[in-house]
């Protein structure tokens, strides 16, 4: 897909490498020629990347990154609602990670969901003695209390793999024994340098374990399609969902966002997986294209234009009555996105947006930004590979910074140059900006809004960028200092 | 492929003994790989003909993460194309070297390491099993089949039925086996009598007596196996019959570790310990008499 080239007014080539260079000139040698090449000037064109990425974070700044674990509770595994997820090692990993992504979940809690938090609770004897037994009591506990869950994912903390328990082994037997689905996921919080790990870790134990355990009861038919990457996030799923079935599509599994057991792991029966977070899921669509011959195809649920794009592209792999339903779908959308663009941009023409969020959002909400007017100055990930950033290349305007694992000094160096109306990061960053006077939406969790996917995500998207922006307490704050 | 760990108390001579095995094992024209679970990194001295070899956690600490690590980097091919990796890990007092082994033998899985050519993988590892970490070369899908290196010694002896007992937990919960006791001699009173004594009370067999020779040293001190330095050595003899043991071995059982009293009697009953004296335990050879 061809791209024209966009250019932002008085950002070039030189003028973002100036930047950087001093940026990189805080840094004693050492710092500098390892965060050097993170950071670069976007070259839209190239439709590659044109920054180095997936390496251990540069000690001594404050990093956003999480860790294997959370890439596995947080994001993979945490978000599937039927099952029992179990932090497995001391208590405040389990704790701190309960509900803060706000991955929605329906149904009732304890009989079809169990958005609970379970932990293993180790004490100083269960890292001496190992945690096995515990473990296994604690398995056999979760099934007596919850007899409806669909089964139990064992996640590990750090501490499991340093005395090396062999969770692998307790979760087979308590699975025989208890008739139930047992996952053990190694996924200490050390391994790797970010969470991505712990996505590929996940999606690993799916493969091993779930993929292809249960089938769908009713027969398949043409149009049945699992959404892949899709978590919730303040019920992005509740949007996305029947924005497809409106299309005409059978979505028979949503991975994993409000998901269900046994519908992913019937989702190798599936004619297409339609993939919205790439990063942390692309393994699995792999698998099953490789495995199942499923083919897998990326989209953009973000925003008027990128959605129509994205529905367009997925209508031209079926017949012509998806073709004829999507446009019908269109038609009746776009009009009502138009009005809330022609409300807003007026307010929001011109604005510069910096990013600085985790798997997909860097590239795929950049359009977004756009229907409403505004332009993205800055973006960058916390853990992305080199793929997401050959991806992000032509939607970024060209010349523009691209950077990747950014730490807190560069990111507020780059804002005092850029002067952004707005940035979009995570909490790390939040109150940082929010000193500075800078207007700052949390995007990791849509700072407690949502959902902003699909059609009916767009409007609460337009509202919160312009209630951010354009509010006036931002003028008011004045930093004593 | 067949997976085999090496356990054994310190010192008893595991890197010695398997290295000579697996020389033996190559002359017979197999295939097989070393994985060395020590931070000392002594288990491919003699196939390689250097220590210090590019460890895997050497390299991980070098590359800050173990990701960034290749296959190539840390396995080395040595005498009778003898595929050699050792795990390696923190110096003494540091760390935690069980973590190590863990992360390098998932990382020689993940990377391909275990070529169906291979017709044996050797694990030789660090004294006794004193974390998980140590226990990883014999959890599932990994060695279903262990050979304990001990002595006549009393605490040699100990450590095998201590390890019998690590044996015992894994083969509850997998396929893992006991294959036999190596009897790696210390020219202590009838030595093969009582390692074949507690072999049978443990339930498996003294699959050899290999006898104390100087030859062992002196191949050792030119970085050698006996095979490949003296080939015709009546000790390089030894080292081949029991790597013929091992490869034809098919007695692999559930092992049955005594309690202390147990291994005492035995030791009374080979005329090694007095029973009956109490008095004198405590009290010195010289005062007692």
């Amino acid at each position: 897909m061809s791209h024209e080239i966009k250019t932002v007014d008085g950002i070039t080539k030189e003028s973002t490498q100036e930047m950087i260079d001093k940026v990189l000139e805080a840094y004693p040698e050492k710092g500098k020629k390892k965060r050097a090449p993170h950071l670069a000037p976007n070259d839209q064109a190239s439709g590659s990347a044109c920054v180095k990425s997936n390496k251990k974070t540069v000690p001594g700044v404050m990093s956003a990154r999480g860790c294997a674990y959370a890439g596995a509770k947080g994001v993979v595994w945490g978000p599937i609602r039927d099952m029992v997820h179990v932090s497995h090692g001391p208590v405040g990993c389990g704790w701190y990670s309960w509900g803060t992504r706000r991955n929605l979940v329906s149904g009732i809690n304890g009989v079809n969901q169990f958005a609970m938090q379970f932990t293993s609770d180790f004490q100083e004897k269960d890292v001496v003695y190992g945690g096995d037994k515990k473990l296994a009591t604690l398995l056999k506990e979760a099934k007596d209390l919850f007899p409806l869950a669909k089964g139990i994912s064992v996640l590990s903390e750090c501490p499991v793999g340093l005395i090396g328990d062999d969770i692998n082994a307790t979760a087979k037997a308590a699975s025989k024994e208890l008739d139930l689905p047992i996952i053990p996921c190694n996924c200490e919080g050390f391994r790797g340098v970010s969470q991505s790990l712990g996505h590929h870790i996940s999606n690993d134990t799916i493969r091993d374990y779930i993929i292809e355990t249960r089938e769908f009861p009713e027969p398949i038919g043409p149009y049945d399609i699992a959404l892949i990457g899709e978590y919730n996030i303040g019920g992005d799923a509740w949007s996305t969902k029947p924005l497809l079935e409106e299309c005409g599509f059978n979505v028979k599994a949503v991975w994993t966002g409000d998901g269900e057991m046994e519908k992913i792991a019937a989702t190798h029966q599936v004619k297409l997986n339609v993939i919205h977070c790439y990063r942390s899921m692309n393994y699995m669509c792999k698998v099953m294209e490789e495995k199942y011959g499923i083919p897998w195809i990326e989209l953009n649920f973000f925003g008027p234009t990128k959605i129509k794009e994205s529905l367009r592209k997925l209508a031209e792999l079926f017949d012509d009555s998806i073709k004829e339903k999507v446009e019908a779908v269109i038609a009746k959308y776009d009009p009502v996105c138009q009005a809330i663009i022609d409300e807003v941009k007026p307010r929001l023409e011109g604005k510069k947006v910096m990013l600085y969020v985790g798997g997909l959002r860097p590239r795929h909400t950049i359009n977004a930004y756009e229907d409403l007017g505004m332009v993205c100055v800055g973006s960058g990930y916390e853990f992305a590979h080199n793929d997401d950033y050959d991806r992000t290349a032509s939607e970024m305007p060209d010349a523009t910074v691209v950077y990747d694992d950014a730490s807190e000094f560069e990111m507020e160096q780059f804002a005092h140059v850029l002067k952004p109306d707005l940035i979009g990061s995570g909490i790390k960053e939040k109150y940082l900006f929010q000193k500075m006077g800078i207007p700052f939406r949390q995007m990791h969790s849509w700072d407690y809004s949502g959902p902003y996917h699909g059609y009916k995500g767009f409007p609460i998207f337009a509202r919160d960028i312009d209630m951010a922006v354009n509010s006036p307490t931002w003028n008011l704050v004045k930093a004593p200092f | 492929m067949r997976q085999i760990a090496i356990y054994g108390k310190g010192g008893i001579g595991k890197s010695t003994t398997t290295q000579n095995t697996v020389a033996g094992l190559a002359s017979l024209g197999m295939k097989v790989m070393i994985v060395g679970c020590d931070p000392k990194a002594d288990s491919t001295r003699l196939i390689l003909h250097a220590k210090a070899q590019a460890t895997v956690m050497d390299l991980v600490r070098d590359l800050g993460t173990v990701e960034d690590l290749e296959l190539g980097d840390v396995l080395k091919v040595g005498y009778g194309n003898v595929k050699c990796v050792e795990s390696g890990g923190p110096e003494p007092g540091v760390g935690c070297a069980g973590r190590g082994v863990i992360t390098a033998i998932n990382f020689l899985e993940e990377n391909g390491a275990y070529t169906p050519d291979l017709d044996f993988v050797f694990y030789d590892v660090l004294g006794d099993v004193v974390c998980g970490g140590f226990a990883m070369p014999i959890r599932e899908n990994k060695a279903e089949e262990i050979y304990i290196v001990c002595s006549g010694e009393m605490m040699a002896m100990y450590a095998a039925n201590n390890i019998a007992k690590g044996i015992l937990k894994y083969a509850t919960t997998g396929k893992v086996r006991l294959g036999g006791l190596i009897c790696n001699s210390r020219n202590t009173d009838r030595e093969a009598d009582l390692i074949e004594a507690l072999a049978a009370k443990l339930g498996t067999q003294m699959i050899h007596f290999v006898p104390r020779d100087n030859q062992v040293q002196r191949a050792e001190l030119r970085r050698m196996t006996v095979i490949e330095y003296s080939p015709e050595h009546a000790q390089a003899e030894e080292y081949r019959t029991l790597a013929k043991k091992i490869s034809e071995n098919k007695m692999l059982v559930v092992p049955n570790p005594l309690t202390m009293d147990e291994l005492e009697e035995l030791l009374m009953e080979f005329g090694i310990m007095e029973a009956d004296d109490e008095s004198v335990v405590g009290v010195a050879e010289a005062a007692a008499q």
